[in-house]
Formats: structure tokens, sequence, C-alpha cells
């Protein structure tokens, strides 16, 4: 069994009110100096056998249809 | 009178009053499920607001793939009517029959108020009803509504009047250029994050400009042939 792990971020130029938020809280929380925070998802998806160069392409197809939007997002698939 | 379809996800919310405003406009409403095959020979679909599969993923992102989206895709093509409100909108353009996204208000909240709009386009089936330049007011309830594009796909969608509808007075979610709805090329698909179904009827809602969204105007037969 294998890990493949996709992670998924909104585009640079799409706004992120989430992140905007989480930033919002830090100098609260008496941390200063973080200039920006970007909110993503992480995918974690266990596969059975070995990830072949097929099976690869396959994740990769559902990284770009189903688990990110490439009108607003970008996706990094990483085998662990 | 027409039968105007109204597709059931699990999670959608809308989907009974839009069936009611169809009844209101004088068409005949069909009620469809997601999981089924055949579209039941409609004239038109309605993709209603709600909550689809719980908003998981991304709004939309997984009602997209239902079995019955497949045939609407295909009609869409085919220059079958297709509105889809609110969560509707969102899964259309996860379907790609509409250009952007949809993404968190700009504010974060959830808006929930009785919106003016300006009916910017009237070349679709479902504005057919207005005159360019109208303005109605229908309530507008979304968390996730900020309509967003490349300024590239912006300046197309102006260009080529395919801005059906727009905020006036106020931008509730932060949408870009304050657009509240739009159109494919063809006009037979439209999106609007505002809910007309909700301001059909006298004494519930903010009025009844909402029905000729349901109506369906002569274009409709130009489009089905």
């Amino acid at each position: 069994m294998a890990r493949v792990v996709v992670d998924v971020m909104l585009k640079p130029e799409i706004l992120d009110p989430q992140g905007k938020a989480v930033q919002g809280a830090l100098p609260r929380l008496g941390v200063e100096g973080v200039s920006d925070v970007r909110q993503g998802k992480r995918f974690e998806l266990e596969v059975d056998g070995e990830v072949t160069e097929e099976r690869l392409a396959q994740l990769h197809h559902i990284a770009e249809t189903l688990l990110s939007n490439p009108v607003i997002e970008d996706f990094e698939v990483h085998v662990s | 009178m027409s039968r105007i379809g109204v597709l059931t996800f699990p999670g959608s919310l809308d989907d009974v009053d839009a069936r009611r405003a169809v009844r209101f406009a004088g068409h005949e409403p069909v009620a469809l499920w997601h999981r089924d095959h055949d579209l039941q020979g409609v004239d038109a679909v309605i993709l209603p607001g709600g909550f689809s599969y719980g908003d998981y993923l991304r709004c939309g992102a997984i009602s997209r793939f239902s079995p019955l989206m497949t045939e609407v895709v295909a009609g869409a093509e085919q220059g079958l009517p297709v509105l889809g409100i609110c969560n509707g909108f969102q899964i259309l353009c996860e379907s790609h029959l509409l250009p952007g996204a949809l993404v968190r208000n700009q504010r974060m909240r959830f808006v929930c108020r009785d919106q003016r709009l300006r009916i910017e386009s009237a070349d679709t089936p479902w504005t057919a009803a207005y005159g360019a330049g109208q303005e109605v007011v229908v309530p507008l309830k979304n968390g996730e509504g900020c309509y967003v594009a490349t300024p590239e796909t912006l300046d197309e969608l102006e260009g080529e009047g395919r801005v059906v509808a727009r905020y006036l007075e106020v931008n509730p979610n932060g949408s870009l250029r304050d657009i509240a709805g739009i159109r494919n090329a063809r006009g037979n698909v439209v999106g609007l994050m505002p809910h007309p179904e909700h301001a059909v009827e006298p004494g519930f809602g903010p009025g009844t400009d909402g029905v000729g969204f349901f109506t369906l105007g002569a274009v409709v037969e130009s489009l089905v042939g």
C-alpha cells in the first residue's frame, strides 16, 4: 500500500478570505510579522499495490477534475 | 405549457420552491432525481439551490458527477434550456457549462437579504420575460456566492453581453464586476446566485418579481426547435 498526497491551494490571484481571517487572529495571539496566510486542502489517498505510472496518471486526472477546480486552484501530487 | 424538470440532489433545499415557481408561471414541474439517467423528455431543467452533498470538497464539485448531470450537460450542449440557481449556479460552473467559479463571500459571512438586481440580458429563455435594464428585487442567500473569473473571461462575458444580472445598491458577496448571473454563448444556460423562486407569490418574500424567470420566453422554441 502506498500513500499519495494531493495538496490543493487557491491560485495566488484568488482572494482567500479564510486565510485573511486566520492572519487577522495572529496579532491577537501576540504573533507579529506574518504578512500573509493562505489556506489550502490536503488529501491523503491510500492506494492498493504499487503506484505505477499509469496509476499516477489516473490520480493526477482525479486531482485535476475532482479534488481541485483549475479555475481557482492549483494542485500538487506527491507519492510518499 | 412546457414541462420543466427540477433536479434534486442529496442536500438540495429549494427544489420544492422551484417546482412551485414553475407552477405559478403556468408550466408543469417535473421532479428529477440525481441518480436517474432519464430527463423524462422535459423541455427545460432547473438546478435548484441548497447544499448538495453538504457543500463538501467545493460547492457543486461532487454533484457535477451525478448520473443525471451527464444528461444535463449533453442536453445543454444541444440547446436544452438550463437554469442553475445558487448551488445550481455553482454546479454549472463546476461542470464547465459556465466559465468562472463561485468562492467564499469576501466578508466571510452568509448573507440573506432582499436584493435589487438589474437584468442585463433578456436574450435567454430564462430572462425573456424581462426587458434589458429592468430592475427586480428577489431574495439572496449564500455563503459562497462571490463570482470570480480571469480578467479575460470577464471581458469576454461583458463584450458578448453574457452578464445576465448585476447586483445594484449593494454587492453582497464581493462578486467581480457586481455579477449576479451569467449565461453561456448560446444563451440557453443561465446561472444566477439570487433566488427568484422565492419571489413568486404576493405576501411571501419581497414581491413577485421572480416569476419571469420561470415563464420561459418565446426564445425557448427557437432553442429547442
